[in-house]
């Protein structure tokens, strides 16, 4: 059954619908990968085996009463830590949730129950999605497959590293400064964060809630898609859900074509910061989209420059004011309380023995921006740049259809590397940022591997608002241009476990 | 802009409601002064005539007529309470301080 794992969603979906394979063999050929594999590159923080097993029975047994079958029917899946899950532990890879068991389960997670979907367990995570490194969770760090000892990117590391390790076909994340496209990029998937508004954030445990966005990811352009699908559309229980049609992304990823388009490539993502062979990548793949028949066009984004600053302020800011929440009170951790002490005290206890560094650097300095004398100067400020970043996008979408950058500056970072330099660690976010301020789509996926240390590189797509239809357009016709003249997808490359 | 001093983190500590240790102090003063540094030039614009953006979407309140509707029961909302008593959450002192 080894075979299985190497499977896309869609294939997967499509045999089990001509009953060539039970969801059951398909689920437990992804469990037995999980326990061959997992140890080394720790991916899961839980797997939920017996249940990914009745949902899989479930399935087989639906389809052999005839009923009509969702198009992921059967297909495994492997869910970020940060979307509740009724009755399956959710941590947000952080200590102080550690052993909570929702009551509820996130709009996502119902949503993909109802399609169907065959949910492995949740996915190790940067504590309360703040990292760019999954070194961040408060349960150990997760490997990059393609190298043990280097980073799987961040936050949704877990989840990027399950799909380069064949523990599962498809994965969510979520994106609030890059976590889903960062970690795509790194570890040679691909990753889409939908337009934000576009997938419920009900649920999903909030960190900066102006930025968060909940996304597919999936080895293949047309997987992310078929997830896109399962997971999007409006939700009255967020007041911040879209109420539009989803665009259809499905039909743009199985009729990928960029010919007449007009292509922007982003003068800004260069510099000094930028490793030689992700340039070197990138430039072939503009190239390879010039060959395809598209227009390309420089298009200078001056404000994106600030983007990154603008970031590290609104986001700990939200952050601080989002993780109030974590009182000691309701649910979670409680330390000192003895009977002495008062709630205050042990709230404060409870939060210094609960979050780890980067959760309290990122509250500090939300509190410090949002305090009274410094809030103009800097969160208002940040707010300011958001409005100049969103102008950017707006003029750039008066010339061309979609906008391409490399999607990291750099490759996959050693473990430990910036683990005490928090700025040179921000700097792993810096081409996916712009989209979050200003709310648009953006999708990664894999355009090489960088001469230098032979690791993935990512190329970001980047579209207006409810335009998530164009990511898929463009990037199935790369995906499709790429595996034709590598003559395998590029994970192939990746060392065996 | 000031730097960051070991006070100023130990304010920001408390409002927090950190109980951050000593060595914390000293290491976050010392990081939080180059983070602000370094993401300061945000107010270059500052002066600018830009009207602020605080959400990619413009928000307006969503209302739901006002009728009951299943919801958790106390048992599930109480489920994850690290203390409860009489169906309620039970909470440290809250009076009786100074």
């Amino acid at each position: 059954m080894a075979d299985l794992i190497k499977l896309t969603a869609a294939e997967i979906a499509a045999k089990i619908a001509a009953g060539e394979v039970t969801a059951v063999e398909v689920t437990e050929a992804h469990l037995a990968r999980i326990e061959a594999v997992d140890e080394k590159v720790h991916a899961f923080l839980h797997v939920d085996r017996e249940g990914a097993l009745a949902q899989a029975r479930a399935v087989d047994a639906k389809r052999e009463r005839g009923e009509k079958l969702g198009p992921l029917a059967g297909v495994p899946l492997a869910l970020k830590d940060i979307f509740t899950t009724e009755g399956i532990p959710t941590t947000v890879g952080s200590k102080i949730l550690e052993g909570w068991i929702p009551p509820y389960d996130a709009t996502l997670t119902k949503r993909l129950k109802a399609a169907d979907v065959v949910i492995l367990g949740k996915t190790n995570m940067d504590e309360f999605a703040m990292g760019s490194s999954t070194e961040n969770s408060a349960y150990g760090p997760t490997g990059n497959p393609w190298d043990l000892t280097r980073i799987p990117g961040g936050s949704g590391g877990g989840s990027s590293a399950a799909l380069a390790a064949y523990e599962a076909p498809l994965a969510i994340g979520t994106d609030t400064g890059g976590s889903i496209r960062q970690p795509a990029a790194v570890t040679g998937t691909v990753g889409v964060k939908p337009t934000y508004g576009a997938v419920s954030r009900y649920g999903m445990v909030a960190f900066s809630s102006s930025l968060d966005q909940g996304g597919p990811c999936a080895r293949t352009v047309l997987d992310a898609a078929l997830l896109h699908e399962v997971i999007a559309g409006h939700d009255e229980l967020d007041s911040t859900s879209i109420d539009a049609p989803v665009p259809p992304v499905v039909e743009a990823a199985r009729n990928g074509d960029v010919k007449g388009m007009r292509i922007g490539v982003v003068k800004e993502f260069s510099g000094e910061h930028y490793q030689a062979g992700v340039m070197q990548r990138f430039n072939e793949s503009v190239e390879l989209l010039r060959e395809l028949g598209a227009e390309i066009v420089e298009i200078s984004c001056p404000s994106f420059d600030l983007g990154l600053s603008a970031y590290y302020l609104i986001a700990p800011s939200e952050c601080s004011s989002n993780l109030a929440r974590f009182d000691a009170m309701r649910y979670g951790l409680r330390v000192g309380d003895d009977g002495t002490r008062s709630a205050e005290d042990v709230t404060a206890l409870t939060r210094e023995a609960g979050f780890g560094p980067e959760v309290k650097r990122r509250v500090m300095l939300g509190t410090y921006a949002l305090s009274s004398g410094y809030y103009d100067a800097y969160y208002g400020s940040a707010q300011k740049v958001r409005t100049l970043i969103t102008r950017d996008f707006e003029k750039a979408f008066e010339q061309v259809d979609v906008l391409v950058s490399p999607t990291t500056p750099t490759t996959a970072f050693p473990i430990g590397e910036r683990a005490d330099d928090p700025m040179a660690m921000y700097l792993a976010d810096l081409c996916t940022i712009p989209t979050n301020l200003a709310g648009n789509a953006a999708m990664s996926l894999p355009c090489g591997l960088a001469p230098e240390d032979g690791l993935p590189v990512g190329l970001q797509i980047i579209a207006p608002a409810m335009a998530d239809d164009r990511l898929y357009k463009v990037g199935a016709a790369v995906e499709a241009a790429f595996t034709a003249r590598w003559g395998h997808p590029l994970l192939e490359e990746a060392p065996s476990l | 802009m000031p730097g960051i001093t070991r006070e100023e983190v130990a304010h920001l500590a408390r409002l927090a409601r950190l109980e951050l240790k000593d060595e914390e102090l000293d290491h976050f003063a010392g990081q939080l002064d180059d983070i602000i540094g370094a993401v300061a030039r945000v107010s270059e614009v500052a002066d600018q005539d830009v009207p602020p953006t605080s959400h990619p979407l413009p928000l307006t309140n969503v209302m739901r007529p006002d009728v009951v509707r299943p919801s958790l029961t106390p048992e599930q909302a109480l489920s994850g309470a690290p203390a409860q008593e009489q169906q309620r959450f039970k909470v440290p002192q809250i009076l009786g301080e100074e």
